[in-house]
């Protein structure tokens, strides 16, 4: 817990990984001033792209003790304002998931090879991010715990497969060997209900460990200050369970 | 990319972005996450030249209601046009 006599510091900036196909990849990175160790966190930027919210979100992490590395998934489509370039993204019908996952591995490899992260190291995303968690961290090892804030699209009916989706991440769930803290809003759209409870089914059915939270009164994006869909109770409530989940599963 | 709901016309025309007009080629149409309406999702329409860079947009975001509405507003004046022998003339000079 911060407290005011504490000393703090931060260092923020944009660096470069090499991601999916070895293409550079630009990603955000943030972490406490210190030798640590310090754990780390992937971010996972939502469909609306790598925007402002999750440089601040990069940040915070890196506030509450993580140094953590935020990857722009939509490198491969050019730079612009995060607006253009994430309609640009939308318009093919979101990047492809191998590509994903690869750029994910090697961030979360980034935080790996530094000398002040703890060797644990989590993701987190939001929306396609949250997806995006849950798959990478079914495909590929070395993720220790995973937040998946409303991600839609884990569970997939067949009309929902495409070229660049082509298997839902639910199918993986027998290969996820990290716990998963689930934050979902009971008026989402994308994940449903419904959508939330087949996944939670699946987890149960292979053991996995995980805790699954539905926020009433909540929709789609409830952690998002800027937009209409912000609900503040809701939202601060998730938070502290981040933290509290995130402590139990990295710390050193 | 929440929902997937995405597709591609061929658009020929002019638009007028961020740094002025640009010939574009392509109205990308989607219903999903919009950027600036307040909605969760909204029907998305932009107006693209993709050789010029994701900067060569025209967006709109639009509720059911006002796009379904366009739409029968271009049909209706696309009609009228042709009803006055209107379309095709710039074409014959």
């Amino acid at each position: 817990m911060y407290t005011t006599d504490q000393y703090e510091g931060m260092v923020a900036e944009t660096v470069a990984i090499r991601g999916d196909n070895g293409d550079r990849v630009l990603a955000y990175c943030a972490r406490p001033m210190g030798a640590g160790p310090f754990p780390g966190m992937v971010l996972i930027h939502h469909m609306p792209g790598w925007d402002e919210w999750y440089r601040e979100a990069t940040r915070r992490f890196a506030h509450h003790g993580y140094v953590t590395i935020s990857p722009n998934l939509y490198e491969r489509f050019g730079h612009g304002s995060p607006d253009d370039v994430a309609a640009a993204v939308r318009a093919d019908g979101g990047v492809p998931d191998d590509q994903a996952v690869a750029d994910l591995e090697a961030s979360m490899q980034y935080l790996r090879a530094l000398p002040y992260v703890n060797g644990k190291v989590g993701v987190f995303g939001t929306c396609s991010g949250g997806r995006h968690a849950v798959l990478a961290a079914s495909r590929v090892s070395g993720f220790d715990a995973v937040v998946d804030c409303w991600g839609g699209g884990v569970v997939m009916p067949a009309d929902q497969i495409t070229p660049q989706r082509p298997v839902a991440p639910i199918d993986y769930t027998a290969d996820l060997d990290s716990p998963v803290l689930g934050l979902f809003g009971a008026e989402d759209h994308s994940p449903t209900t419904d959508d939330v409870a087949i996944h939670e089914e699946a987890l149960k059915k292979h053991g996995k460990e995980f805790e699954f939270h539905m926020y009433e009164g909540a929709g789609h994006g409830f952690f998002y200050y800027h937009r209409p869909s912000y609900r503040q109770a809701q939202a601060v409530d998730g938070w502290e369970k981040i933290w509290t989940f995130l402590d139990q599963k990295l710390s050193g | 990319m929440c929902t997937m709901i995405s597709q591609k016309a061929i658009v020929e025309g002019f638009g007028r972005g961020t740094d002025g007009w640009f010939d574009m080629n392509q109205a990308n149409v989607s219903w999903d996450h919009p950027f600036h309406s307040p909605e969760e999702h909204a029907l998305n329409i932009d107006f693209v030249n993709e050789s010029y860079g994701p900067g060569a947009r025209v967006a709109v975001e639009l509720s059911v209601e006002g796009a379904r509405q366009l739409v029968e507003t271009i049909q209706a004046v696309l009609g009228e046009a042709e009803d006055r022998g209107l379309i095709g003339e710039e074409r014959a000079g």
